[in-house]
């Protein structure tokens, strides 16, 4: 089916993408898919040798390095340990739903790298074709929309596990998926709007003369944060974070189940970071070197292209080491009163000088100069922020000993150790019964010391 | 028939460059290619197995499911037909947004629970039926009269590229319609802030402010005491010993203490020194009792502790109202 499809999409988009796919014939789309795939997956176990190796560094300690050269063949041997560990199903839980959910989860994170060009067009066994599997008009929006249905494996794999953590987690990485998609795609939105296409291979051409990523840096530096965020990394794991909700997601998944959320993981940290090369860091194209160099040529960019992936992979694995978790009101306040907006306002801005360039007037204004000034401005004016001296807190009133009940909106009985304010009925009361007063009196004045543990 | 192929063929012919460019949803003669096709039977019964899924489903979340899948499929069969854009953007606002969150909010209700069948509106089963059963066949009634013309003008719609074309379209012929539609939508998210905006009657208790009153109130600032932890007995009920061998009561959970269910430390206590005095007086060679009588057990008395010295069970067990380094109390 899916063969039939990429064959619908050929056809539809022959002469309006970069890349030529008239040659491919079946078994270079076969040769491209098995590619993609073992690529992905030796990825995938680097990755996590990768990331231990260099978070053990930032620490000061050796890391894995026990099997194999550098201890390289240890995420092997630690899928191979998850293959072989007991295969759990939650009594509880909703089996169809609960099986389904990693599957979702891995299979949609595999989709994206058929549209990342990883090199120019190449000779493949006598077949002149580019190196990406497809390509068409909008595959940047086809990349968010197989991100954004891979997060109902999460979604669903923390509902279905009919358990409190896991469903916890499910509801954060909704919220959180909801609010930094769109900071996400409106930072994409501006390189569309440069390069006058949506599709991989045209945004890649475009960046022959200046990678994106300087002039548009207020959108890489939304997208950057944002695909943290996408990923459900550090210090955006909320989904998952092990100090509050045990796993999150993944609580109630156990050996192969989990090892494709997991794989799932690591496999979108690769298709955020090719996303951004792509669209940002020049695709595969080699810094400094004139475009008809032999090293812009043949398969040779296939090493730039990894450069620039493992570069972000290592930014991932910095971040990690670096940064702590946020808390989740921050990191939904960043989302929206910070991100979004930002996003919104660079777009208006790029949206409004390419308009402006439609006009004669304009016409002979290098896009170069415009978008290096208004980056400028940008700059001098977040720089001139952070000079401004912060407003001093007005100092908070002193707490009352008595109890406020209406302090956080609703009433609230005392907690031990608090005692109420007198209540107007009670002057009525012990004018009535005079009897009482001592024992009124001597309740209002009962030191209100905090009762310890209270 | 032969003068509406011929007639196809016409209009084929006078867009000689386009006809290899463009999708083959549709031939000359207005019949779906193969590939099409095939997507279609795939697709169909998928889709109308799970429309049946969202009608019979007892939990919202496999309804929900259900209308995923549907709309999925449905993208499928956009981007066949040459519409990819709409496909695309089918998957990423419908999909990806709208039933992510209707899905928000049906996954707190939680796996176990099943849609209620009670009537909440009498008769609403029967009226649903008929309303139903109406639609259908009024559904029926136009299917089946419908006329099936060759379609046209695909090519040209999509001539540069899908995008541009719905660009053109959505912002050239139909832009009033198109703001229109923003105007309305940007007043409806604005009456949703105006009607769930509360007024703030306090002022905010961040975390700052919280952290400040807690160091002004006095009270112990980093986490309670750990129970106390014995190789003999590690539950909740035994109070952890501070230095000098006392109980720090705070360190039992305030449940237990309240109930009276907190086990007595002191013994204990002096358990762990009876197994101490017996390691050590192994190790020497001596017997516990020499060690009794010439190296007493320190014995815990906090009366007889230095007066304003530092206590390490005051500092974590909270502030003691007689301490004389207290504020709390005066």
């Amino acid at each position: 089916m899916h063969s039939v499809l990429a064959a619908g999409l050929v056809t539809a988009t022959e002469g309006s993408t970069a890349a030529d796919f008239s040659n491919d014939t079946w078994w270079i789309w076969l040769i491209k898919s098995v590619g993609i795939l073992i690529f992905l997956l030796t990825s995938v176990l680097i990755a996590i040798w990768f990331e231990r190796k260099v978070v053990a560094r930032m620490q000061v300690r050796p890391g894995p390095n026990v099997h194999g050269p550098f201890g390289l063949l240890q995420s092997l041997a630690d899928a191979m340990k998850l293959l072989f560990k007991e295969d759990m199903t939650v009594k509880a839980a909703d089996k169809v739903v609960y099986i389904v959910a990693p599957l979702i989860a891995v299979f949609c994170s595999l989709l994206t790298f058929a549209v990342i060009p990883l090199g120019p067009t190449v000779n493949m066994f006598g077949v002149e074709t580019p190196l990406q599997l497809t390509d068409f008009p909008v595959a940047v929006l086809y990349i968010l929309a197989c991100a954004s249905v891979g997060v109902y494996g999460i979604v669903l794999g923390g509902w279905s596990s009919n358990s409190t953590y896991p469903l916890l987690g499910a509801v954060r990485s909704t919220a959180q998926v909801i609010s930094y998609e769109l900071a996400m795609g409106m930072s994409l939105v501006s390189v569309f709007i440069l390069a006058g296409s949506m599709s991989t291979s045209e945004i890649v051409s475009s960046q022959t003369q200046l990678w994106w990523f300087l002039p548009l840096l207020p959108a890489f530096l939304i997208y950057i944060v944002s695909m943290v965020g996408e990923t459900n990394r550090l210090p955006f794991d909320l989904p998952e974070a092990e100090g509050e909700l045990v796993s999150g997601y993944m609580t109630e998944y156990s050996s192969m189940k989990f090892a494709w959320f997991f794989l799932a993981e690591y496999i979108n940290m690769l298709n955020v970071s090719a996303v951004a090369t792509t669209l940002f860091l020049g695709g595969w194209r080699a810094p400094f070197l004139p475009a008809d160099s032999f090293l812009q040529q043949g398969y040779w960019p296939v090493l730039w292209f990894l450069v620039k992936l493992w570069a972000l992979m290592f930014f991932f694995v910095w971040v990690r080491g670096s940064v702590l978790r946020f808390r989740y009101d921050q990191f939904m306040k960043l989302g929206w009163k910070v991100l979004i907006p930002a996003a919104l306002t660079w777009l208006v801005m790029v949206a409004v000088v390419q308009g402006l360039r439609q006009f004669p007037e304009f016409a002979d204004l290098e896009l170069r100069t415009i978008l290096f000034g208004i980056a400028g401005v940008v700059i001098v004016g977040v720089v001139i922020s952070l000079l401004i001296p912060e407003k001093k807190p007005t100092p908070a009133p002193t707490t009352p000993r008595v109890l406020d009940a209406f302090a956080d909106g609703y009433p609230v009985p005392p907690l031990p150790g608090q005692v109420l304010p007198p209540s107007p009925r009670r002057a009525r009361v012990t004018a009535g019964a005079p009897a009482d007063e001592s024992a009124a009196t001597a309740d209002t004045t009962t030191d209100p010391k905090e009762v310890h543990g209270g | 028939m032969s003068a509406l192929v011929g007639a196809a063929e016409v209009v084929a012919g006078n867009l000689p460059g386009v006809a290899g460019l463009l999708p083959q949803a549709v031939d000359s003669a207005g019949d779906a290619s193969t590939a099409e096709a095939v997507l279609f039977w795939v697709l169909a019964p998928i889709m109308v197995i799970a429309s049946f899924g969202l009608l019979f489903a007892r939990k919202a979340v496999h309804a929900a499911l259900s209308v995923i899948l549907v709309m999925v499929s449905l993208a499928f069969l956009y981007v066949t037909q040459g519409a990819v854009f709409l496909g695309v953007v089918q998957v990423v606002v419908y999909t990806g947004a709208i039933m992510m969150l209707f899905l928000f909010v049906l996954m707190l209700v939680g796996v176990s629970s099943a849609d209620s069948l009670v009537e909440t509106i009498r008769g609403q089963r029967w009226i649903g039926w008929l309303a139903g059963i109406g639609l259908l066949v009024v559904l029926a009634g136009v299917i089946g009269t419908a006329a099936y013309p060759t379609p046209v003008g695909l090519g040209a719609a999509n001539e540069d590229t899908n995008p541009t074309g719905i660009a053109r379209v959505i912002f050239g012929e139909y832009v009033f319609a198109m703001e229109v539609v923003g105007a309305l939508l940007v007043t409806a998210a604005l009456g949703a802030l105006v009607f769930t905006h509360r007024r703030r009657l306090t002022p905010r208790l961040g975390q700052r402010e919280r952290a400040d009153a807690r160091v002004r109130a006095g009270q112990h600032l980093a986490p309670l005491p750990a129970p106390g932890v014995y190789a003999k007995h590690n539950a909740m009920d035994v109070p952890a010993l501070d230095p000098y061998g006392r109980p720090i009561e705070s360190s039992v959970p305030r449940v237990l203490r309240v109930r009276g269910q907190e086990a007595d430390a002191a013994e204990y206590a002096a358990r762990i020194d009876r197994v101490i005095a017996g390691k050590a007086a192994v190790e020497s060679g001596r017997t516990a009792l020499d060690e009794q009588q010439d190296n007493p057990p320190p014995v815990a008395d906090p009366a007889g502790a230095p007066v304003g010295a530092p206590h390490i069970g005051d500092a974590v067990a909270g502030v003691d109202a007689s301490a004389p380094d207290s504020e709390e109390g005066k």
